[in-house]
């Protein structure tokens, strides 16, 4: 019984070790990112140890009562516990409620709307992403955010359904087509506060068609100073084009 | 030549589907041409003079080969013979081939037409995973590799994982239950034949202008509903494999509540008569959901409805809400039954009673009632209303719990018992209980919101699935083969060909699989073609392992194939199991049992000496009367005359 429990504990701490050492996720670079981490790093911890249980006494009952060759026996007629099923309801119980509700302690901090946010309308159609800065008043096909800023996210897909993924950002949120006015209520904001400066890609995460695999676009978070120099040079937004598409004017900005 | 025509078989039945088709074929160009519209209407999404007779066709099909035969002339009032079993059961390998009433040559049909549907599925991830073992574009282009996952899933989902566990059952469940056949035999039939139909339907998608269905299994409007005509077939072929399913799964819910042999009360059904049982309320509620939704597609492709176009007035999200309100449950209906056949083997072959029977019988019971509570977890960030996404997180990482005690309540069984490991079902059963605690802990780790807001729609999703759906449902399904295998074909298969089988299996899931969570948390999408060159390395270890994965099954089909021809014979009862089924000969015979066998106890009482199940022989123990059957449909097979 000792000797399970310490196979156990060993077990555990080896396969927390393999899923925790090693970076397997993507790098973080935003703010979201660390309390998702965090929440993933607990989930971990929890979760190699259920899966070194299982393992241990399995690998235990298959060496201990292995059947002899010849042996044509039964085993012993035990047809239950009602305690150790209290104790494997109860415990389990317990322990997805936490998850649940750190989890939500969780959402309710990455979705947390700061005082000052710059608003950015995306606009995806198949097989490509746009970026409106309503109050910088330029268009592009590149995202770039002045490091620190939380990000006001518009979302709004053109054709079919496509999804928004900055793999180091960790925020996910589908585009989903609407009517003018969003009648069917689709909850098509997200916030995101990059907090790192670096190149990142924007892939599309919602099967969107032949094209779906190489729609990305160039993510650049940069001091703010970079960013000013950045959007002077983009092209201008047509006047009341927020959330619109009808494209930009030709010509270049000053 | 026109004997055949003339009766029920499959030379009238491709007879009917020409004429069925001819007939759809006809009426739509008549209509139009009354109507003064243009005849052949060709918009991609359109094509009225294919859609009309892909429907058409099959349905003549399925009356020409005899699905109708009997009820149409019990229903215009011709004479009729209640006692007909003309089309009762396997005399030769020909009875295989036509419609059956036998629930054993039926679950036959089943299993091998679902295998067979398993390897098409297998083509389909052999080619995908050759694509992806290097980044950029090799071997197909975007939209054939769409076109590809998709159907891999559509073959696997509907026509293999689905209706192979309705084969299982309907072999062996009458017989586990002791009774004569399932309540509605020509029902039967007809479930059963829907399926090649179905997959005629999806694989003739292939030939259609535009290519096949490529909007995934899943089929999301709008990208579905302004695909080309392959996307037709897709929501027709659906129907008719949901209607097999519904009808398959009314059959066992009359068949279980009412057909049990006298004796048997619930507390003494086997664990895979709960897992059908509860599996059948899944599939008879949850399943025309998924068929309105794909009706909804077809009507905005072809009769152009406004359903799911955002610009007209329709509401997008809600064909996810309908998809997924069938597809959750669904998921269980795929492991449900997987979790009884589990039981079956590992108690026989553990020579132990399952530990916590009762509480076993309830967890399927509760996973069936917090099964519809938790669809939109699969739209966490869909943009759905952000307020549902807490409470479907409670109850998707609820589902954990009953699931967890299946888990420990196996496990308890193993503890003091007599174990064999020596039988490949017991592998593959020993392997399902940590594949599928993997597939489950990625699962509760998919319920926490914030960290499937990462990896939603990425690898870590497919890695996910693949351990539950391959490490989960299919190990049951090879399990459930394994066992019942002598029973079936009266023969052994070779027990070494079966380890070298399973090895391979379990080697090659684990390899292809694990890193995929890796892939899925660095930041790989799932459905893409061609993907950042920094996951190359992975990709090609996946598909390494995933190769050794699909060669594996070519060993399991020679094993099955040569065994069945020329494999050792069998005797009634190979495993010393407790179960009605090992009372009667291998195969059994052609009406199962002679007397109604009684049942006097719990179905495993091993370990207790002397403890019976179920007793064949009425002079057995002399103050056991032989008992009237409980209910008067039990006494023949075919009597319902619906």
């Amino acid at each position: 019984m000792i000797r399970l429990a310490a196979a156990i504990v060993v077990l555990w701490a080896i396969t927390t070790a393999l899923m925790l050492i090693p970076d397997w996720t993507a790098l973080r670079a935003s703010r979201e990112a660390d309390p998702i981490d965090g929440l993933l790093k607990t989930t971990i911890v929890i979760s190699s140890f259920v899966f070194s249980l299982v393992v241990v006494l399995l690998g235990y009952a298959v060496w201990r009562f292995r059947a002899k060759p010849g042996d044509e026996s039964d085993g012993k007629p035990i047809h239950g516990s009602t305690r150790l099923e209290i104790i494997w309801t109860v415990i389990p119980t317990l322990i997805v409620l936490f998850l649940g509700a750190y989890s939500w302690i969780v959402l309710d901090d990455i979705e947390s709307e700061a005082a000052e946010s710059m608003p950015v309308h995306v606009i995806a159609q198949q097989f490509a992403w746009k970026f409106e800065y309503p109050e910088q008043g330029v268009v592009s096909e590149e995202l770039h955010v002045p490091v620190g800023t939380q990000l006001d996210l518009r979302l709004t897909a053109l054709d079919v359904v496509h999804s928004f993924w900055v793999p180091e950002w960790r925020i996910k949120r589908d585009l989903v087509p609407m009517a003018e006015g969003n009648p069917s209520d689709v909850d098509n904001t997200v916030r995101v506060t990059p907090d790192r400066e670096g190149h990142f890609q924007l892939v599309c995460a919602e099967l969107c068609g032949l094209g779906h695999a190489v729609m990305r676009a160039p993510v650049v978070v940069e001091s703010e100073q970079e960013f000013e120099q950045w959007v002077a040079e983009q092209q201008p937004l047509e006047e009341g084009g927020g959330g619109q598409s009808e494209g930009a004017e030709a010509g270049a900005g000053a | 030549m026109l004997a055949a025509l003339k009766r029920p078989g499959l030379a009238r039945g491709w007879f009917g589907f020409l004429v069925g088709g001819g007939l759809g074929f006809g009426l739509v160009v008549a209509l139009r041409a009354i109507s003064g519209l243009e005849i052949f209407q060709t918009e991609p999404t359109g094509y009225p003079h294919v859609v009309v007779p892909a429907i058409t066709a099959p349905l003549g099909f399925l009356a020409g080969i005899g699905c109708f035969d009997y009820w149409i002339r019990w229903a215009i009032g011709r004479p009729t013979v209640p006692e007909d079993h003309s089309q009762h059961g396997a005399y030769s390998w020909k009875d295989y081939f036509r419609f059956n009433t036998d629930h054993k040559v039926i679950g036959i049909q089943y299993i091998v037409t679902t295998f067979f549907f398993f390897f098409l599925g297998g083509l389909a991830a052999f080619a995908v995973r050759a694509e992806l073992a290097a980044p950029g574009t090799q071997i197909v282009d975007g939209q054939f590799f769409n076109g590809l996952f998709s159907t891999h899933a559509a073959f696997m989902l509907f026509l293999f994982i689905i209706p192979i566990f309705a084969g299982i059952g309907n072999y062996v469940l009458p017989l586990m239950i002791g009774a004569p056949d399932m309540a509605f035999p020509r029902l039967n039939a007809l479930s059963f034949w829907m399926l090649p139909m179905a997959g005629l339907i999806f694989i003739a998608s292939f030939f259609v202008p535009g290519g096949t269905f490529d909007a995934g299994w899943t089929g999301y409007a709008p990208l579905a509903t302004g695909a080309p005509l392959g996307q037709s077939f897709f929501n027709l072929g659906v129907q008719f494999a949901g209607a097999s399913s519904i009808m398959a799964a009314l059959n066992f819910i009359v068949t279980i509540i009412t057909m049990r042999a006298p004796g048997m009360t619930f507390w003494r059904m086997p664990l895979l008569a709960w897992a059908n049982l509860s599996t059948s309320l899944l599939i008879v509620a949850a399943t025309p959901f998924i068929a309105g939704a794909q009706f909804m597609v077809l009507f905005d492709r072809v009769l152009h409805t406004n359903f799911f176009q955002a610009a007209f007035g329709g509401d997008v999200l809600s064909y996810q809400h309908i998809f997924w309100f069938y597809s959750h449950p669904a998921v269980y209906i795929m492991i449900l039954p997987g979790f009884g056949i589990i039981s079956e083997v590992v108690s026989t072959h553990a020579r132990k009673p399952i530990f916590g029977y009762r509480l076993m019988a309830l967890a399927l019971i509760g996973i069936v009632v917090l099964s519809y509570t938790v669809w939109a977890h699969h739209m966490f960030v869909s943009g759905m209303f952000s307020w549902l996404r807490v409470p479907m997180m409670i109850t998707t990482i609820l589902i954990a719990v009953p699931t967890g005690i299946k888990i420990f309540n196996w496990l308890g069984t193993l503890f003091d018992s007599v174990l064999h490991l020596k039988s490949t079902a017991m592998l593959f059963s020993l392997a399902f209980i940590v594949t599928f605690t993997i597939g489950g802990i990625s699962g509760v780790m998919l319920g926490m919101v914030p960290i499937d807001i990462h990896v939603s729609d990425t690898y870590f999703v497919v890695a996910h699935f693949h351990f539950v759906l391959f490490g989960g449902s299919v190990f049951t399904v090879f399990a459930g083969i394994y066992h019942w295998f002598p029973k079936m074909t009266g023969r052994m298969y070779d027990e070494r060909l079966g380890r070298i089988h399973f090895w391979m299996t379990w080697i090659g899931l684990l390899g292809t699989f694990i890193p995929m969570h890796w892939l899925g948390l660095q930041g790989m999408p799932r459905r893409v073609a061609d993907y950042a060159a920094e996951f190359g390395d992975w990709n090609l270890v996946v598909t390494i392992f995933s190769f050794v994965l699909g060669l594996a099954q070519l060993v399991f089909v020679y094993n099955m194939v040569v065994s069945w021809k020329w494999g050792p014979k069998a005797g009634p009862n190979p495993w010393r199991a407790k179960t009605i089924e090992w009372l009667v000969s291998s195969p059994p015979p052609v009406f199962n049992f002679d007397r109604i066998p009684r049942v006097v106890g719990g179905p495993y009482e091993f370990g207790v000496p002397g403890a019976r199940h179920a007793i064949l022989e009425e002079d057995e123990g002399a103050e056991i009367k032989p008992a009237q059957p409980a209910v008067a449909g039990a006494a023949g097979a075919g009597e319902a005359a619906t």
